[in-house]
């Protein structure tokens, strides 16, 4: 018996009993691309999430102020918070005590109303900064300018508009050098950004930047700044430009011990990390699941195998009685068997592969390869485990044994 | 294979002393009760017996489907009972053909892959399989139904592949169990012509029967009482039954493709 004898007696086992294989294939496609599709939707979704924190720019941190607890709930401990001011900003940018910052900017955040031509949008962040948060943050232009340094010292009434806001505001009109209203009084449309994409839930395109000089004269007032932009001269630079960062505010601020602390810096690494983290049990959480199913199609293969050995043990009587040495008999099954397996797996690769072309809830499947060769590999494996034992219990058969059986 | 006489070769069946019991203790039945028996080389042999008389049991005993019990079955001279399952396989494949009184065909597979079949796992090359299965099948006179598989075929076709399958490894012994047992008359007639025309041939055929008109066919029969051989006849054949056989018209020389 060579090997295409055994497989060509494998292929007519099956071929006689066409709805069996084909339910039992059934069970193994399901398995092996739910596995596929599973895998490729936790790792898509990592991906993206990953992609969004990237495009803000790895190595950007940001200092916050700390309000809770605030200047009136810690007055009675007399350690004064103090407030983050376009100084601090400034101080962050010193090659020698800072050389691990590329750049800072002051970043004070409120919302407005705006009217243009009678019509009143809300914008749902507007900014007011300096020209650096433009390089900090990852914003670039697409039409006319942005403002300048002597447009913040000037404190002129310049606006740089995000194009979700261009389109809310103006529609298919040009806003360049347009004026609008900003809580009333006017501003002139110097430039618009270039699209962002969003990141999940807020639109980061729908925004208004200003001189942050005019945005405290006129808008908010001289209170603490929402926030403060720092870029690390790389990404992996980060942990040591937060050391400094934190070195310098804390003299600025006269501030010994860590209680004391006014402020707060979040970079993006810690918040890829934690991400991570999260997606990963995630993909873990979905290829269990998957696996399970797996496993239910190879107790199927298990179950037809012993079905099938068991209806046809008075054939392997017969083969035996005319001379069918056993090896023969456990490869015609065991090739059955594998046979089953390797067609469903197959197929389910490529159903697996075919779906994870689709978004799935949103998600854009990223196939992972290891996961498409795992579970082939894992059903083969139960095609051979599985459908082995049957085959060598139908093998090891006495011939007068196996005729008898009805 | 031969004994210290060279004329005189080793018996093709020598069983001394065999038993078979199924079950244990109190429960169990005694199919054989200790059998001996030599089959010379071209004898051809009825087994007689009622239902129960252990006739089947010896038969599955010289099939080397089944072990007796105790006692030796000595096939051409070789202990069967000193053989490993492979070479059982081997001994069952090269120098036994059995056909059964329900055919034991392979279902929804052509007559020429059933006949086939002990050639592949002889080993037998493709061509020289086809070429082979081919000569049987036209032995038993179904050249014409090679394609067909079991269901299309009638009981009388159905046995004669089988008996095809059992004559194509050429083996020096034929065992038929009561193989005319399912058919009608007719059918009959054509299997005891071809069971005739091997003896002719000089193969060793051993039959179990119960009806006297196939044990007539018979030089010897064989009869079996509660697992014991209590008669034991020769006689000669009357040339009558050999031309009342129903053999096909044109005589096929019997060499082709069933000897090696």
């Amino acid at each position: 018996m060579n090997p295409v004898e055994v497989l060509r007696f494998a292929v007519l086992g099956l071929a006689a009993n066409k709805i069996r294989t084909a339910l039992t294939m059934l069970g193994v496609l399901i398995g092996v691309g739910a596995v596929i599709l599973l895998v490729a939707v936790g790792n898509g979704s990592s991906k993206s999430v990953q992609e969004s924190i990237q495009r803000l720019g790895t190595n950007l941190l940001t200092v916050s102020h700390t309000a809770g607890g605030g200047r009136f709930g810690a007055a009675g401990q007399g350690s004064a918070l103090k407030d983050l001011t376009p100084d601090d900003a400034q101080a962050l940018v010193d090659k020698t005590s800072a050389p691990h910052v590329r750049s800072a900017a002051p970043v004070q955040t409120t919302s407005q109303s705006i009217t243009y031509a009678g019509q009143s949008v809300t914008v749902s962040q507007i900014v007011g900064t300096t020209p650096d948060w433009f390089d900090t943050t990852n914003h670039d232009l697409a039409r006319g300018s942005l403002f300048g340094t002597e447009d913040v010292t000037a404190r002129r009434k310049v606006a740089v508009l995000g194009s979700t806001t261009v389109e809310n505001v103006f529609g298919t009109e040009d806003a360049i050098d347009k004026e609008i209203l900003i809580g009333g009084i006017p501003f002139r449309v110097a430039g618009v950004l270039r699209t962002k994409g969003g990141n999940g839930a807020a639109d980061s395109d729908d925004t208004i930047v200003m001189p942050v000089t005019t945005m405290r004269d006129s808008l908010t007032g001289y209170g603490s700044l929402s926030s403060i932009a720092i870029r690390a001269t790389s990404a992996a630079d980060t942990v040591l430009a937060q050391d400094e960062v934190t070195s310098i505010l804390n003299n600025r601020h006269r501030i010994t011990g860590s209680a004391q602390s006014d402020f707060r810096i979040t970079n993006q690494q810690s918040l890829l990390s934690a991400n991570d983290e999260a997606d990963k049990t995630f993909t873990v959480l979905l290829a269990a699941v998957a696996a399970i199913s797996l496993l239910v199609g190879g107790i199927g293969i298990t179950n037809i195998m012993l079905v099938t050995v068991a209806e046809r043990t008075r054939e392997i009587g017969i083969r035996k009685a005319i001379g069918a040495p056993r090896g023969a008999i456990l490869g015609q099954f065991l090739a059955e068997s594998t046979l089953l397996s390797v067609l469903g797996g197959g197929l389910g690769v490529a159903a697996g592969l075919f779906a994870a072309r689709f978004e799935v809830v949103g998600i854009k499947p990223v196939v992972v390869p290891s996961s498409v060769l795992g579970s082939f590999a894992v059903s083969v494996a139960i095609g051979l485990f599985f459908g082995g034992y049957p085959a060598a219990r139908a093998a090891a058969l006495r011939p007068i044994e196996a005729l008898r059986h009805e | 294979m031969t004994g210290p006489q060279p004329p005189r070769p080793a018996p093709v069946i020598d069983v001394r002393a065999a038993t078979k019991s199924y079950g244990r203790g109190a429960a169990s039945v005694h199919a054989l009760r200790g059998v001996d028996l030599t089959i010379e080389s071209g004898e051809y042999v009825a087994i007689m017996g009622s239902s129960g008389s252990g006739k089947s049991t010896l038969m599955n005993l010289l099939g080397c489907l089944d072990v007796p019990t105790s006692g030796r079955y000595l096939l051409d001279g070789l202990d069967v009972g000193r053989l490993d399952e492979r070479q059982l396989a081997l001994v069952r494949n090269r120098r036994i053909g059995f056909v059964f009184q329900s055919f034991n065909l392979i279902p929804r597979t052509s007559a020429l892959a059933q006949v086939e079949l002990p050639l592949s796992y002889a080993g037998v090359r493709a061509r020289e399989r086809r070429r082979r299965a081919l000569a049987a099948l036209e032995l038993v006179g179904l050249a014409d139904r090679t394609d067909h598989a079991p269901n299309e075929l009638s009981g009388g076709q159905q046995q004669r592949v089988a008996l095809a399958r059992a004559l194509v490894t050429a083996p020096a012994l034929l065992l038929a169990d009561e193989p005319t047992g399912n058919l009608d008359s007719h059918s009959t007639a054509d299997v005891l012509g071809i069971l005739d025309r091997l003896h002719d041939a000089g193969r060793t055929i051993v039959i179990i029967t119960h009806e006297d008109e196939v044990a007539a066919r018979a030089e010897r029969v064989l009869r079996l009482v509660d697992g014991l051989v209590v008669g034991d006849h020769r006689r000669t054949r009357t040339p009558a039954s050999t031309s009342a056989s129903g053999a096909p018209p044109r005589p096929v020389p019997l060499d082709e493709g069933a000897r090696r």
